[in-house]
């Protein structure tokens, strides 16, 4: 087959010689084709597996999700009482769990942006190149420190604080949660919305300089405004980390399934539930499916932030 | 002049408060150490667990953290280098090559508790692996991949293309190119970005603790089918679950010593080889 296509075909392809004039070197060849067919379609099936893994996440999760439907139907998640260990009467309404995530997390970002958006401005238009070279390494490093350590953390050094400096009676609080979370969303939202930064053209802060803007002006009016995109994406990924955030949250938000707006008080994240609960529940039981019912939800928040951030990314070609 | 002066002040603010953020973070840091040190001797480190890990030493917590880790090292690295390799080398712009990046960005935002979740349902009760070292690996092994994947297609891309051109203008297969002239020069940066996701599969919780982890077993493991402890979930257990937490204070800042030291260090050696390795080949 392929001596019948080299013949028939005008000219050689690339990286093969004519066959028939080097007969020693075709068995060679052949199976040098032969290897690096074999090698390409191994490599496209490891390409492959995260597709796999993406679609057996979702569908492992609706799988184990779904009886719930049927008993004791979608409704029963639509409650304001979170009481799946009962000797009255069970009940799975994910309201306060929804809530206490959405107060984590919202309150984590307003502590996490501002911090975060000054820092990348410092990083990338004001400090010396020597100063960030050594400045981001160090944030960097925050990233990697897991979270079940600063979880122990906050318990330790982070709630007592919390309780005195406000006079509460725990220091186990929604704001202890986000303060830790804040901390955990910062070198993402640092290190995405720098690379924002730095990819907007050398010409707009020239041509702002050249008109007389002061540099402080060139940053704020010009650069900013630029890389916001970038910046909006940086914001929406840390959010995500911190939506999806388990063991620091579980440790320092007192886990009280409670609707609440108060910072100060105890609150219940959806992560957390799963966490504290699947390793007491019988598997295939009511409270079971309903843990993956979170699941699924959290699933969707983190994708759809997901899918939007990449999107403002986009436009930088930050991502292919 | 006033302007100048509001200037300098808005440099300062920001400064400001740029380096707080890097003072907070060496403040956890020195507070683990300066309270973690005195607790590690030989003895906290080679012994096991007394009294659900009240007294005695974590050894069979470290043991175990080892083990999940290689393993997810063993099933993500060469599924994660291989995809790069095919993501960089050979693939054409398409709708595979979207879909494969829309999957690793889905995955690489997918929260570590909804992977527990998933390695549940899958390995631990679908496949049968039980609660186990394999079903842990393979669970952390699905969270380390994109990480894995982004890096080692960043360490390709670097390579110039000079050098494949020239590789292939002399008759050599692609595959040859590859595996002679450009994996030689990429497989340090693979291997650097790999071992920041490797260090984040050290230090996570949320998904060992649906898949593998044992609440107390003072002994190690005999075959991947068995429970193990790990570091994490130790800490989480001495923090949070027993009754005396006060007394077990040295216990825990012990243990949380431990595991930064390993997965800092690890961060930390592949951020000092990519250095080194930048120097290296500057094209």
């Amino acid at each position: 087959m392929e001596t019948a296509t080299q013949q028939s075909a005008p000219g050689p392809a690339v990286g093969e010689r004519p066959p028939e004039q080097l007969p020693r070197v075709l068995g060679v060849t052949r199976r040098r084709q032969l290897k690096d067919r074999f090698i390409r379609a191994t490599l496209l099936l490891a390409a492959s597996t995260s597709i796999l893994i993406v679609i057996l996440i979702f569908s492992f999760l609706i799988k184990e999700a779904a009886p719930f439907l049927k008993h004791p139907g979608f409704s029963a998640l639509l409650g304001s009482r979170w009481t799946p260990v009962s000797f009255l009467r069970q009940t799975y309404g994910i309201y306060p769990l929804v809530a206490g995530s959405a107060l984590v997390t919202a309150l984590a970002t307003l502590i996490a942006v501002p911090f975060g958006v000054c820092g990348a401005v410092y990083l990338s238009e004001v400090a010396a190149p020597a100063e960030r070279e050594t400045l981001k390494p160090l944030i960097e490093l925050l990233a990697g420190i897991p979270s079940v350590v600063l979880g122990f953390f906050g318990l330790v050094v982070l709630a007592p604080w919390v309780k005195e400096v406000f006079g509460l009676q725990s220091g186990l609080t929604a704001l202890t949660g986000a303060l830790l979370l804040a901390l955990m969303a910062i070198p993402t939202i640092i290190s995405i919305s720098e690379d924002a930064l730095r990819a907007v053209p050398l010409s707009y802060k020239e041509a702002s300089l050249a008109l007389g803007a002061s540099r402080l002006q060139t940053i704020w009016r010009i650069t900013v405004p630029a890389a916001l995109p970038g910046i909006v994406a940086a914001v929406m990924l840390g959010m995500g980390r911190v939506i999806g955030e388990t063991m620091a949250v579980m440790m320092v938000t007192g886990n009280a399934a409670i609707i609440t707006l108060s910072p100060f008080q105890s609150v219940r994240t959806m992560t957390a539930t799963i966490a504290a609960e699947m390793g007491e529940v019988s598997f295939g039981s009511d409270h079971y499916r309903a843990l993956f019912w979170i699941g699924i939800i959290l699933l969707l928040a983190t994708f759809s932030l997901n899918l939007v951030a990449q999107r403002f990314l986009k436009k930088y070609r930050m991502v292919q | 002049m006033n302007k100048r002066a509001t200037e300098a002040a808005a440099y300062h603010l920001m400064r400001g408060v740029t380096y707080f953020i890097v003072l907070v973070i060496a403040y956890v840091i020195f507070d683990i150490i300066r309270n973690g040190l005195p607790a590690i001797n030989w003895q906290f480190l080679s012994e096991s667990p007394r009294r659900s890990g009240a007294e005695g030493g974590i050894f069979p917590a470290i043991v175990g953290t080892f083990c999940l880790v290689l393993g997810a090292i063993a099933v993500a690295l060469p599924l994660g280098m291989g995809g790069a390799i095919y993501l960089s080398e050979y693939a054409t712009q398409g709708r595979f090559v979207r879909a494969v990046r829309l999957a690793i960005v889905t995955l690489a935002g997918v929260p570590s508790i909804v992977f527990g979740l998933f390695g549940l349902g899958l390995f631990v009760l679908f496949l049968g692996f039980g609660t186990s070292i394999l079903a842990g690996s393979l669970t952390l092994a699905c969270m380390i991949l994109p990480t894995i994947i982004v890096a080692s297609e960043e360490a390709l891309r670097a390579v110039p293309q000079s050098l494949r051109e020239g590789s292939l203008a002399l008759g050599a297969s692609q595959w040859q190119t590859i595996s002679r002239n450009v994996l030689p020069y990429a497989i340090p940066g693979m291997l650097t970005g790999s071992i920041l996701g490797i260090g984040r599969a050290a230090g996570e919780t949320a998904p060992i603790l649906l898949t593998v982890a044992a609440f107390f077993l003072p002994r190690l493991p005999r075959s991947i089918f068995d429970q193990v402890m790990a570091l994490p979930y130790h800490l989480y257990i001495l923090a949070t679950q027993l009754p005396d937490t006060e007394k077990v204070r040295p216990m825990q800042y012990g243990t949380a010593l431990v595991l930064l030291v390993l997965v800092l260090g690890m961060n930390l050696g592949a951020i000092l080889l990519r250095i080194h390795f930048r120097k290296k080949y500057r094209w």
